[in-house]
């Protein structure tokens, strides 16, 4: 394997950075969550965002599981839910899906019930997207460390 | 933000390792909060749970200067601890919420926070807390020289007099923000013994039951209208009690009062519209505030669970046996006191808690028998009751009675605080169990509530499965209690190439539920699986290359390949479609990066070796994406009548979030006419 470094890694990770930006998928925030990582927290933005994702399943589940139920009017804990999934998604720059929470929060204070089915499907769709492009940035992310860690003759 | 210049801080370095005690029951933020705290260089504690938060607070006022919560905690409505906080510690606390509504934002003031920040947390916000810990230090006597700061971030100092003696103005006009931070900020000024022991040589006043009740008995006579500090400091005849001590309580007295009021409103209006009698219900309401006071601060908070509708005859028939309310020899002053608060208004939408409005009748056992009522007449209410005894026992002390720990007494108020409607369902037994015995005896209380706490823990940690049906083995951590620590496992998780083998765990629970929540298209499912495991076997297949040339970067392809096969069903095929999709991701990066030196270097030894690598996996992927779409589809079919199939989501390019929410809107319009 031809070491080719850290430094196309991290262009990798720019474009994929720029392209998220871009979409709106993440917003500045997601930019202080990379400030905040230094050397005494090494691995802040991927501990974040890992919890980040535990919380975020369990709260789409209880969503989901809200809705599902055949004799839903718990709207209010509903909101509840998607309070807490606004935070923590606001707190790690993940705008589109806080946007979805808010289009989600409004169906859900006028108790419409297929409006927040709806809003719920977009929200996994979004969800599922910033996974996996965070997972792909912190896949390349890992490469760039382990290939910054290796050195090769010509590197130097 | 400018800060007026003070006066010489002893300790320069004083915002350095300012102690401030975070609490927020969503991990990500609290995480989050945390890191950004220390970042700041302050000594950060955490906690997710509000009651754990004033068990520490507790334990040592001053091993904390701030208090930072969110608003919105299962376990503790935020602003009721901000209250807490407030009257037993007054430390300064800074709500945290997402929701940045000003009626709430209002609400936060009028608890006395001394500042509201929306989520996302900044940096530069967090940097500037430290003012209201220097604010509340500073403000010792009515040297109004620092209310100058108009800066936004903290009401707590509009600039008004600070005077105390425009207290007895302020009794009307609470609603207003600026007499809002006049209060907040005459509570500053007038408290003027609660800063840091270090730096203030005068002493915390510590607001116990005794002193409550004399200060309660001597507003009494006096009467509330005319009760002003320094007569009441005189009647009161306490040593070191200074008047602008007993005029910052008056205050905070005058609000809960306020409170109460507005409640009571609320219950006698309930009670009109149900038919009931209003005389009746004013024979509970004793604001007989020695031990209501407490109490009543608590119960307001209350006013935004939900509520279910209540049986008239049993509110108001309950209400009516003085004996089960515990109320022996009100003075007549309670009732005027009654009647008086009913005049201010400040209605809220609550039909909260007249109930607790009784309980205060007598600070003794009687207490207890004071329970039944609030706790039988509403399955959300009488968790309340149960938070009143909870608050009743801390400030009456009567631990004769109280033998609980107050963890006990604690979990019934995590628990009364949700809005589960379900589990004040499954509290009620219980509690009623627990008050027929307190009628009998009070003593017995102790040994029940200790029963009934075990049962209560149980059902409290019975609340997330109720959450989640799905109790998957990888959603281990479901509410940790207690103070969080700095260590995460995750943190090892990182750098091993084990990296995506947990990320895989991450994505099939997501997609897992989606799919296993639609039970009628399992056959959508099944037809998707076999196409999706072949697709599967064949990326195996391709996977292994990766793997035996990359070494351990790639060992998520084994990873993907082991879970699939441990995990169910459609874990399966939910990796796989993950695992498809965030490879077609890099390679996707990868086909946009026109040098072949952007290559990933396991993945620029394929492109060497298996330049036809990518074009099949691309055409899979595409093939995914488009049965993934299929699924998604007939997922929403399945859903039931009213959701219609919503094309304009499948986007496969994730098209922009405006079209689907107009579309999403659209639909609404059209659901929303089809239903009327």
């Amino acid at each position: 394997m031809l070491g080719l470094g850290a430094d196309p890694l991290r262009a990798d990770m720019n474009r994929l950075l720029a392209l998220l930006f871009h979409q709106g998928v993440l917003d500045e925030q997601f930019v202080q969550l990379q400030q905040l990582q230094d050397e005494s927290s090494p691995n802040f933005v991927y501990e974040v965002v890992n919890i980040y994702f535990h919380e975020s399943e369990k709260l789409l589940k209880n969503l989901r599981g809200l809705l599902m139920e055949r004799e839903f009017s718990d709207y209010k804990k509903m909101g509840i839910h998607l309070n807490q999934f606004m935070g923590s998604s606001s707190s790690i720059g993940a705008k589109r899906v806080r946007n979805v929470c808010v289009a989600f929060r409004a169906a859900s204070e006028q108790n419409n019930r297929a409006g927040c089915l709806g809003a719920l499907e977009l929200l996994e769709h979004e969800y599922c997207y910033l996974k996996n492009k965070l997972h792909e940035l912190f896949h390349i992310e890992q490469q760039r460390v382990l290939a910054a860690g290796v050195r090769y003759p010509m590197q130097n | 933000m400018a800060v007026e210049p003070l006066m010489d801080e002893p300790k320069d370095q004083f915002p350095i390792g300012m102690r401030v005690l975070a609490v927020d029951d969503d991990p990500t933020c609290l995480f989050f909060l945390e890191t950004l705290l220390r970042r700041c260089q302050y000594h950060v504690t955490t906690t997710n749970q509000a009651i754990t938060a004033l068990k520490l607070l507790r334990e040592n006022r001053n091993k904390f200067d701030l208090v930072i919560s969110d608003v919105q905690m299962p376990d503790m409505d935020g602003f009721k601890l901000l209250e807490l906080v407030g009257l037993e510690m007054d430390l300064p606390v800074i709500m945290l919420s997402v929701n940045g509504d000003p009626k709430l934002v209002m609400k936060g003031i009028s608890h006395g926070a001394c500042d509201y920040l929306l989520k996302p947390v900044r940096t530069e916000e967090l940097k500037n807390i430290w003012q209201h810990v220097i604010r509340r230090k500073k403000f010792d006597s009515k040297d109004s020289n620092k209310s100058g700061n108009q800066d936004k971030h903290d009401p707590g100092s509009g600039g008004g007099s600070g005077s105390p003696g425009t207290l007895s103005d302020q009794n009307g006009k609470l609603k207003k923000k600026r007499k809002d931070q006049n209060e907040d900020e005459d509570e500053e000024h007038d408290e003027s013994g609660r800063g840091d022991p270090s730096t203030q040589k005068k002493q915390r006043v510590v607001w116990s039951v005794d002193l409550h009740r004399k200060f309660v008995a001597a507003v009494h006579q006096l009467g509330i209208d005319k009760a002003v500090p320094k007569k009441i400091l005189d009647m009161m005849n306490v040593e070191k009690l200074t008047r602008e001590n007993v005029a910052s309580h008056l205050q905070k007295y005058r609000l809960y009062l306020k409170r109460l009021n507005s409640m009571v409103n609320q219950q006698a209006n309930l009670a009109a519209a149900l038919g009931g009698t209003d005389s009746s219900y004013l024979q509970v309401g004793s604001l007989n505030g020695r031990d209501s006071f407490h109490t009543l601060i608590g119960s307001g908070q209350f006013r935004n669970t939900a509520f279910r509708s209540l049986p008239p005859g049993g509110l108001l028939g309950r209400l009516n046996t003085p004996s089960g309310l515990g109320m022996h020899g009100l003075p007549s002053s309670g009732m005027t006191q009654l009647s008086h608060v009913r005049n201010s208004s400040n209605s809220t939408n609550d039909q909260v808690n007249c109930q607790q409005v009784i309980l205060p009748g007598n600070h003794n056992g009687s207490v207890l028998q004071g329970m039944p009522v609030p706790l039988e007449l509403d399955q959300g209410q009488h968790i309340k009751g149960v938070t009143h005894a909870r608050e009743l026992s801390i400030p009456i002390d009567n631990t004769a009675i109280f033998p609980i720990p107050r963890a006990l007494l604690d979990a019934k108020i995590g628990i009364s605080s949700s809005s589960n409607p379900l589990l004040g369902v499954v509290n009620s037994p219980l509690i009623l169990e627990q008050n027929s015995q307190v009628r009998q005896d009070g003593q017995v209380y102790g040994n029940q509530s200790s029963v009934s706490v075990a049962s209560l823990n149980s059902e409290f940690s019975s609340l997330l499965p109720i959450h989640s049906s799905l109790n998957e083995t990888w959603s281990t951590s479901a509410q940790s209690s207690g103070i969080e620590s700095n260590s995460f496992p995750l943190n090892d998780c990182f750098k091993q190439p084990t990296l995506h083998h947990g990320n895989m765990r991450d994505d099939m629970p997501m997609v897992a539920f989606q799919m296993e929540r639609n039970p009628c298209s399992a056959s959508s499912v099944a037809s998707m699986s076999t196409e999706l495991q072949d697709i599967r076997t064949e990326m195996q297949c391709r996977a292994s290359p990766i793997s035996s040339n990359a070494g351990r970067h790639h060992s998520p392809p084994q990873g993907w390949v082991d879970h699939n096969q441990d995990g169910p069903y459609s874990n399966v095929i939910c990796s796989s479609i993950n695992s498809m999709i965030s490879v077609h991701g890099s390679v996707g990066t990868l086909g946009q990066g026109s040098e072949p030196k952007n290559f990933h270097p396991d993945m620029d030894f394929n492109s060497i070796g298996q330049s036809s690598y990518f074009d099949p996996l691309y055409l899979k992927h595409d093939e995914v994406n488009k049965s993934t779409m299929e699924i998604s589809l007939k997922l929403k079919q399945g859903l039931g009548d009213q959701s219609r199939p919503q094309g304009s989501y499948i986007s496969g390019n994730f098209g922009s979030l405006e079209d689907i929410v107009k579309a999403m809107v659209k639909q609404e319009l059209d659901n929303a006419k089809e239903t009327d």
